[in-house]
């Protein structure tokens, strides 16, 4: 039953690893917030009509810049990255999990799932 | 309205989906996006890009405590993600082509079914099949520690079908920005035969990966709106993490049917108002 074992070791550093990165962009989404709320609070909100979002604000790059000069909304678009990216590095280290374990198949499973998420993240937009 | 009274309401709103979705396991996701889009009149493709990031803080919150229990099958969830990612990205790249007014209208049939799914009766639980070709050649077969004490064993069948109804709940998922949680666990429990308790603990391991091969086009597109998505976000985290927290003390039969009650109300609503063209 060494297989088991092993696979309970890898889900509970996973489990670990999901509730530090929601831990994680939790704080950072609520310190952007509250910035935003003592800057914008009391003007009028707009969520009736769609625009999108400005362009800086749909990547990574635009994103990392903004909190720079601490712009609110993009640190806390920053912690939702950062949510995002966060099952993304579950699957990244389980290929390391399956590899621990010879796992070549499910290695090669993994990394389809990866190369996907990578895709939605990276290739489906400007962004990053 | 101001921003700040907005915030605060929606806050409040959303704490209160994420605690009901966590206390009767339907998922707070699914009446977000009514709630949003009906109560507050946001724009639907804001309210899906909030709820789509919310949905990867609860099912990432909640998985972290359920691997500890030792009934979650990785490798079941990971082949199967291949399907419901897939199916996530074409759902977002669909998302753009309906209109708000269709989408609007799916969502209510969502709702409905899924109202419809959580009232069903689960037929027995078969026991004790025959391994299959394909499951034993994917290594799905696996054990969990049972109700009666010691390992049970199960044998995963029809991975094909499974692997088909994955790739619909993953469109779902990207389409409307829910977890689909009730879907998966109908593809592993009723086809795939799997185990109850395996199935819900690996749909919810599955659906924060899901969320996420959406979420990414929904980021790029410029569908989250970070004043928006901020409230909703902590909202359902606080109140399915309070909500997983309480579930022991609490009377899950009423509250299910409750809030099935309500989902069912939202779903008409969100017909009607997808049909009159006033969403």
């Amino acid at each position: 039953m060494t297989r088991n074992w092993d696979d309970h070791r890898i889900e509970e550093i996973v489990g670990n690893l999901l509730r530090a990165g929601v831990m994680l962009s939790a704080v950072v989404v609520l310190a952007g917030g509250l910035i935003y709320l003592a800057q914008q609070g009391l003007s009028s909100a707009h969520y009736a009509v769609f625009r999108g979002e400005p362009s800086d604000l749909r990547g990574l790059r635009g994103i990392v810049r903004g909190v720079f000069t601490l712009d609110a909304r993009s640190i806390i678009q920053l912690g939702l990255v950062l949510l995002i990216a966060t099952p993304v590095a579950r699957v990244a280290f389980s290929i390391w999990g399956f590899a621990e374990e010879h796992d070549r198949m499910y290695m090669i499973f993994t990394g389809v799932v990866l190369v996907i998420l990578l895709y939605s993240l990276l290739g489906s937009g400007s962004a990053f | 309205m101001n921003i700040l009274e907005f915030t605060l309401l929606v806050a409040m709103g959303s704490f209160v989906a994420g605690l009901l979705g966590a206390l009767t396991g339907l998922g707070g996701g699914v009446v977000l996006v009514p709630l949003l889009t009906i109560f507050f009149k946001v724009d639907i493709r804001y309210a899906i890009g909030a709820s789509l990031v919310s949905v990867i803080a609860t099912s990432s919150g909640a998985a972290a405590a359920y691997v500890k229990e030792g009934f979650s099958n990785i490798r079941i969830g990971m082949f199967l993600e291949i399907a419901t990612t897939l199916g996530a990205l074409s759902g977002a790249f669909l998302a753009a082509f309906v209109s708000t007014k269709d989408l609007a209208i799916i969502f209510g049939l969502v709702l409905l079914y899924s109202a419809y799914l959580s009232r069903k009766p689960r037929p027995r639980e078969q026991r004790n099949l025959p391994p299959d070709p394909l499951a034993t050649k994917l290594k799905m077969n696996g054990s969990f520690p049972s109700e009666e004490g010691g390992l049970r064993q199960y044998n995963v069948q029809s991975v094909p079908t499974g692997f088909g109804l994955m790739f619909g709940a993953g469109a779902l998922s990207g389409l409307l920005g829910i977890g689909s949680g009730a879907v998966k666990v109908l593809a592993m429990d009723q086809a795939m035969k799997i185990p109850f308790k395996v199935s819900t603990t690996t749909s919810n391991f599955m659906i924060g990966v899901t969320a996420a091969a959406s979420a990414g086009v929904y980021l790029n597109r410029g569908y989250v709106d970070p004043g928006l998505a901020m409230p909703v976000m902590l909202g359902v985290l606080a109140g399915s993490l309070f909500g997983a927290r309480i579930l022991m003390q609490a009377e899950t039969k009423i509250l299910r049917l409750v809030f099935s009650l309500v989902i069912v109300t939202l779903g008409v609503q969100m017909i009607y108002k997808g049909l009159t063209g006033t969403i």
